[in-house]
């Protein structure tokens, strides 16, 4: 079952766009890590997906057009973009009311159970609050709203080490069951690796990688070689390399290459140095990295 | 994940018919309730222009009430100025009794609580991000925009309704107090001023004109507390402005600003420039209201600003 589809999603602001034809299919039960430099269009896509910007193409949310029927698509979507976007003069007690006055889904016992392992205090002014207590009541309200779909857009952003873990692990232990989906970007990726189950990396309105993270694992090998083996780690045709401490660090793509016939296997790589599976940041280098040079190769 | 391009239409998730959801009116309560919350000078700004006033009055009650003793006059004399009906127009104090100018202050004060209001109210949730949290929950720029209207419309004329009524009330207890022991008949007093009548002329004119007569000016406020990029207050004086300037230049006529002017003050005047109490209740009779065509006129085009600023608030985002 698909918790979003979209087909040729679109979007430009004026001269620069933002979307260039995205093709997304997310799953129930999955959580989507959706990484990609500043202005890939990562925002862009998740608000065409929140009803909150218009778009060209097709894209239904839970079977609802999210721009016509956002008020509705609410009542089972859930998103925390960025950090501070709690009214700053609510009071905690009064962002409770609200939510359980409004939301049909809203569990206030539940949202009173996470805010009392936490210090913050109902007559608190959010003002008064850090930005990691800020964060945690956000989570509190919104992990208390049955959803089906949750949207993070950065939502750790600017939070310090033990908030952004704690942030992820509550989520996981929790919240997360296989009848919800979320969908997650940050740029703090190498926190992300070992929760998610999908990958998608965005590059200019576009999407240059999507794969599951079985695939991920399967698929990309980064091996550490000595300067004596690296002549015959580069005969392999790595998609990237680097130098790290005088070794090289290389990054191979083991999915048969239908053009050359090429069939590199992991033991092959195993026997030349360490292999390994990448960070998440390594290949996005990779595969982002790559393109940079070939439209610098192509100019 | 699923990537087979033509499993969209068979696979994908129907709209639960089931949902559970929370009635319009429950919605509408709390979102009223939050501006309540965020905007407390909407009940704070009437109580403060009350208590002004009142410890006005009692200045001005002991002032009587010293000068009576040093001069002998009877006191009861003296109050006549609560009755309207008794005022004599030749004297300024006769021309806006002290219960008309008590009513006058906590509307003039609502009605400017209400401008404020209205240029801020879509305003500042762009501006502070919080636009993004109202949108996280299910609930309709419709209703958003409808609750943030009924404040200048219906809640701050009821506030004020409520405060006048209250001021009045303390103002014939205080009065009374002050007659005690002067020999003067308090029960005529009380009985003499038509509290009842202008309890209900208040109300009237509260909802005729602060809630129905002024409905476009709220409404063109709040399209542009939604628009404005920057600095609503001047990007709402500017285009009636600018459409009176070039009226003026190119046809040396007037007739935009006298458009405003009129509504400004309201059908047929203000409740003030009626010299008799009598005459409030007759100029203010239903039909005269409903039969002016300008409050038709202004309630189509408070409706159209309306709808504009529902459909603009749509892919409002942070500023």
């Amino acid at each position: 079952m698909n918790v979003i589809d979209a087909r040729g999603l679109r979007k430009s602001f004026g001269k620069t766009i933002a979307l260039d034809g995205v093709d997304l299919h997310v799953d129930e039960g999955r959580i989507l890590g959706l990484i990609g430099p500043n202005g890939a269009g990562k925002s862009t896509a998740l608000n065409a997906i929140l009803g909150l910007t218009p778009y060209q193409g097709e894209l239904r949310v839970l079977g609802r057009d999210p721009w016509d029927e956002r008020d509705q698509l609410m009542r089972d979507v859930c998103f925390i973009s960025d950090v501070a976007v709690l009214p700053r003069w609510m009071r905690v007690s009064q962002a409770l009311d609200y939510v359980a006055g409004v939301h049909p889904r809203f569990d206030r016992a539940k949202a009173e159970s996470f805010l009392a392992k936490t210090t913050i205090q109902h007559t608190s002014k959010i003002r008064q609050l850090s930005k990691g207590m800020v964060v945690q009541l956000h989570l509190a309200l919104v992990m208390s709203i049955d959803a089906r779909l949750l949207v993070l857009d950065e939502p750790t952003l600017g939070l310090d080490i033990l908030f952004r873990k704690q942030f992820y692990d509550s989520l996981l232990n929790d919240y997360f069951d296989r009848s919800r989906t979320i969908v997650v970007t940050t740029h703090q990726v190498e926190e992300l690796q070992h929760i998610l189950t999908d990958l998608m990396f965005m590059d200019r309105g576009r999407i240059v990688l999507n794969c599951t993270m079985e695939e991920f694992e399967s698929r990309y090998v980064e091996l550490t070689v000595n300067p004596d083996r690296a002549p015959a780690a580069r005969a392999l045709k790595p998609m990237y390399e680097r130098q790290v401490f005088g070794r090289s660090l290389l990054i191979f793509d083991l999915k048969p290459d239908l053009a050359t016939s090429q069939n590199i296997d992991r033991q092959q790589l195993a026997s030349l140095g360490e292999a390994r599976t990448p960070s998440i940041a390594d290949l996005f280098v990779a595969v982002v990295g790559n393109q940079y040079a070939a439209q610098g190769a192509a100019q | 994940m699923n990537t087979e391009p033509n499993a969209m239409n068979e696979s994908a998730i129907q709209p639960q018919a089931t949902a559970p959801s929370v009635s319009v009116w429950r919605v509408m309560y709390w979102s009223i309730r939050r501006e309540l919350w965020e905007n407390r000078s909407i009940y704070i700004a009437p109580l403060t222009a009350a208590a002004v006033f009142l410890i006005g009055f009692a200045i001005h009650l002991i002032m009587v009430r010293t000068r009576a003793a040093a001069s002998h006059i009877d006191l009861h004399l003296n109050t006549s100025h609560f009755d309207p009906s008794h005022m004599d127009p030749s004297q300024p104090q006769g021309l806006l009794s002290h219960y008309e100018l008590s009513a006058s202050l906590i509307m003039g004060t609502a009605f400017i609580v209400g401008i404020f209001y209205s240029l801020e109210a879509l305003y500042g949730e762009r501006r502070d991000r919080s636009i993004l949290f109202w949108k996280s929950l299910p609930v309709s720029d419709l209703t958003t925009v409808l609750s943030k209207l009924a404040i200048p419309i219906v809640i701050l004329p009821l506030v004020g309704f409520v405060v006048t009524v209250a001021t009045h009330f303390i103002m014939l207890a205080m009065s009374s107090v002050m007659l005690l022991g002067s020999g003067a008949n308090i029960a005529a007093l009380w009985t003499e001023v038509p509290f009842f009548h202008v309890s209900l002329v208040l109300f009237y004119h509260l909802l005729t004109v602060h809630g129905l007569y002024y409905a476009p000016i709220y409404g063109w406020l709040l399209l542009v507390s939604v628009w404005a990029p920057r600095a609503p207050f001047i990007s709402a004086l500017l285009p009636p402005f600018a459409i009176c300037a070039v009226e003026k230049t190119a046809f040396n006529s007037t007739y935009f600003l006298t458009l405003l002017e009129e509504r400004l003050m309201g059908p047929g005047g203000s409740m003030s420039q009626h010299d008799q109490a009598q005459d409030f209740a007759a100029a203010l009779i239903p039909h005269h209201f409903f039969s002016n065509p300008g409050l038709w006129i202004g309630l189509v085009v408070a409706a159209a600003f309306l709808a504009i600023a529902v459909r603009l608030r749509r892919d409002r985002g942070p500023i």
